[in-house]
């Protein structure tokens, strides 16, 4: 840190923070579902920031709330929803006129009707914040855009309403609402049950959707924290030391097929909910028989759908260990060299000194 | 007994820190479920001095706690056989990872409550993601905290269901900051300390992972679930591992090395997340520990006891020859992958000969080799 600082940069940065300071904060409660109580959580908050002396008003609800929902709101202020072409819509006018320092905003993913103040009412939440005005929002994870595709592969229903996920991302702070899917099951099935419709067959394959939505829905909690404590160590110029994570990092070359230990690469990023990387080194003068390896191993790669780097350089062990240091990765999948130089084996291979170099990563060395 | 009793089911709510909130959301299930007509006790509660958590148990009714004496100083601890004469439908359990006081019938808090579950109640616990055991290192690495009291993964793996107790890490500060959580003194203490927000937050990112991990574990395979139909009276549920085709056999090298207790976590993570089966050998020249000097013999015992409590499959082997050994070893129990400590780093590789890693890896063509570096901290 001995680089003077660029007095343009440093105005924008304060420029930056200044508007920083006078926008508004956002909180999302996240749920997987409709049903595991998000409204109630998002309102009881309000109701205790109220408490604490915060004004807080509630600009939009929920169609039907449960009673719990509905005694909560009863003490709340609430600016009615107005209707635009029949669609009932945020009153944004009316909330920015009143100026409170929070408003509940229950349901982001709602598209208003032409004429209204956005298109999308996460739109119009963006609006709240730059006037200064806290937002509490709620949103279930199908209507999280990147997450929509594979909800709907689950579900089989897909939603046309999204919110981008950048939005929850930059979000002051996320929450996750929880709870175990038989709760929700329990509320679901006490009307169809008593009408005798539902097989109990049809409750495991529910609980077992339900699961795996609520997986999601952590895992998408989980990046949306991590992206933010990376901006947070960035901020601070800490260097991170450590993954939460885990990002596995497979390094192929042009000599040995790798097409086992991409696999398995891909095998235990899916099983650890993590990243999958791949590396190679840029070498201009291969043999075609080398060349034909290297593009096949990293057709391997594209189908396991790794992030692919080339990496250029002299000194491949240390270009690959900075590679790793850089992403954060806490595994290197490597292949033990078949043929081993003199000089290699008096000074040790790239495998030895990879190892001896690896501090704090993993090195799973492969046949080959 | 005449008949076989139903095992209580477990339920673990799952923070990352004090003041998330998981005792107030536990006895408010509590009290939901006492509305519900269930019959539902306290079994421990840590009151914490905080006034709203206390106020959460009114009405529940609450098993006195049993007095301890200790070296002269009073503790007091659950009194699970109260709680089994009692014999409630539902028992709630504070702080599930706590170490009972010396002297107390079961050393863990966790094995109190098997006591409750095997008498067919229901228990309703909670505990932060730091205690568990596999998560050590790295909870060291980023908090700087050596957790003490820990609870082996597979203790965990035996609740019915996980559930993520959230709060953001900045909630949790301004919490703290507003004396919630601790009295002011000792909150500005831990914010100088582990309370600092980049720890919460990657605290938070490891609960947040890890209770994803639970959910997917518990999965019932599509092709599965018919088996699992409550009618068919099967209790277990098929992990959604199942589906992985090859099978992982992961096999740990136990040495007097200090590092080898993270070596077995990180084994233990691995085989836990690849579905695989796990082994622990040390490799003895004669297989007898008394030939060895007295601080080895006491390391190698503690590792060995470290791998078996995380249910670890222990044999000593014996052999001149290490590598050989446990190669030979892991062929007979057709092991796919060995995990090693880093070896010590050398200036002339091959004048003191191969060392540990490089033989294992050419006697053993077919394995993978997994090197585990000791972690560090910035």
């Amino acid at each position: 840190m001995t680089k003077r600082p660029d007095p343009e940069q440093l105005l924008r940065q304060l420029q930056a923070e200044e508007q920083y300071a006078r926008r508004g904060r956002l909180k999302v409660f996240l749920g997987y579902a409709s049903g595991v109580g998000k409204s109630l959580r998002m309102l009881d908050e309000a109701r205790r920031r109220k408490a604490r002396g915060e004004d807080v008003v509630v600009g939009a609800t929920q169609p039907k709330g449960s009673p719990e929902v509905e005694a909560l709101l009863e003490r709340m202020e609430v600016i009615p929803l107005r209707t635009l072409e029949g669609v009932p819509v945020m009153n944004v006018a009316a909330i920015l006129r009143r100026h409170p320092q929070v408003c509940v905003v229950d349901g982001l993913a709602y598209d208003n009707p032409p004429g209204g103040f956005h298109a999308k009412r996460w739109q119009d939440v963006e609006e709240l914040l730059a006037s200064g005005v806290s937002v509490l929002a709620s949103v279930n994870l199908q209507y999280i855009e990147e997450c929509r595709e594979q909800v709907g592969r689950i579900t089989g229903k897909r939603v046309t309403e999204t919110v981008p996920k950048d939005f929850l991302k930059f979000a002051e702070e996320i929450e996750v609402v929880d709870a175990p899917p038989e709760m929700l099951l329990e509320r679901a099935s006490a009307a169809p049950l008593r009408a005798g419709e539902a097989s109990p067959g049809s409750a495991v394959a529910q609980g077992q959707l339900l699961s795996q939505l609520r997986e999601m829905a952590l895992l998408l909690a989980a990046d949306v924290v991590d992206y933010q404590l990376e901006v947070y160590l960035r901020r601070h110029g800490i260097e991170q030391l450590w993954g939460t994570h885990e990002r596995i990092l497979v390094w192929v070359n042009a000599h040995t097929d790798a097409a086992m230990m991409v696999a398995s690469g891909k095998r235990n990023a899916d099983r650890f909910q993590g990243e999958l990387f791949v590396v190679y080194l840029g070498q201009p003068d291969l043999t075609p028989a080398e060349r034909e390896t290297l593009a096949r191993n990293l057709g391997y790669a594209r189908n396991a759908g790794a992030q692919i780097e080339p990496l250029d350089g002299e000194d491949t062990v240390d270009l690959v260990m900075r590679f790793a240091k850089a992403r954060g990765i806490t595994q290197i999948f490597v292949a033990r060299g078949t043929r081993e130089s003199f000089w290699e084996r008096v000074f040790g291979n790239a495998v030895d000194r990879l190892i001896q170099a690896a501090e704090g990563i993993d090195i799973r060395v492969f046949p080959g | 007994m005449t008949e076989a009793v139903r095992r209580g089911r477990l339920k673990l709510l799952l923070g990352y820190a004090a003041g998330v909130g998981k005792t107030h959301q536990m006895l408010e299930e509590a009290q939901k479920l006492k509305r519900q007509g269930m019959d539902i006790v306290i079994g421990y509660f840590e009151p914490h001095d905080r006034q709203d958590t206390i106020a959460k148990t009114e009405g529940l009714d609450t098993i006195p706690r049993r007095k301890l004496v200790h070296r002269g100083s009073v503790f007091e601890e659950m009194d699970v056989e109260a709680i089994l004469r009692r014999h409630p439908e539902i028992c709630v359990v504070d702080e599930y990872a706590h170490t009972n006081v010396p002297g107390s019938e079961r050393a863990k808090r966790w094995e109190d409550v098997e006591l409750l579950l095997e008498a067919g109640i229901d228990v309703l616990t909670n505990m932060n993601v730091q205690h568990l055991e596999s998560l050590n290192d790295q909870v060291w690495q980023f908090t700087g905290v050596r957790v003490r009291e820990t609870i082996p993964d597979w203790v965990i793996k035996k609740a019915d269901e996980v559930v993520m107790v959230d709060l953001p890490a900045q909630a949790l500060m301004n919490r703290l900051k507003r004396g919630v959580v601790y009295p002011q003194e000792k909150a500005r203490q831990a914010m100088e300390n582990f309370f600092k927000e980049p720890t919460l937050a990657a605290l938070r990112e490891l609960a947040l992972r890890q209770t994803a991990h639970e959910v997917d574990i518990r999965q019932v395979s599509e092709e599965g679930a018919e088996e699992f139909l409550p009618e068919s009276g099967e209790k277990g549920r098929a992990p959604s591992f199942a589906r992985v085709e090859p099978t992982d056999r992961i096999l740990i090298h136990i040495t007097p090395n200090p590092s080898t207790a993270a070596l077995v976590r990180r084994g233990r993570r691995v085989a836990d997340f690849l579905g695989a089966d796990c082994f622990a050998v040390c490799v003895l020249p004669d297989s007898s520990l008394q030939d060895l000097p007295p601080a080895e013999q006491e390391a190698l015992v503690k590792h060995l006891d470290f791998a078996r409590k995380l249910q670890i499959e222990t044999r000593i082997l014996a052999g001149e020859d290490v590598a050989q050994v446990l190669v030979d070893f892991a062929r007979q129990h057709r092991i796919t992958q060995v995990f090693l400590l880093r070896p010590k780093p050398r200036a002339w590789p091959l004048a003191f000969g191969r060392n540990l890693v490089q033989q294992v890896a050419r006697l053993a063509q077919d394995m993978q080799v997994t090197i585990v570096a000791e972690r560090r901290r910035a």
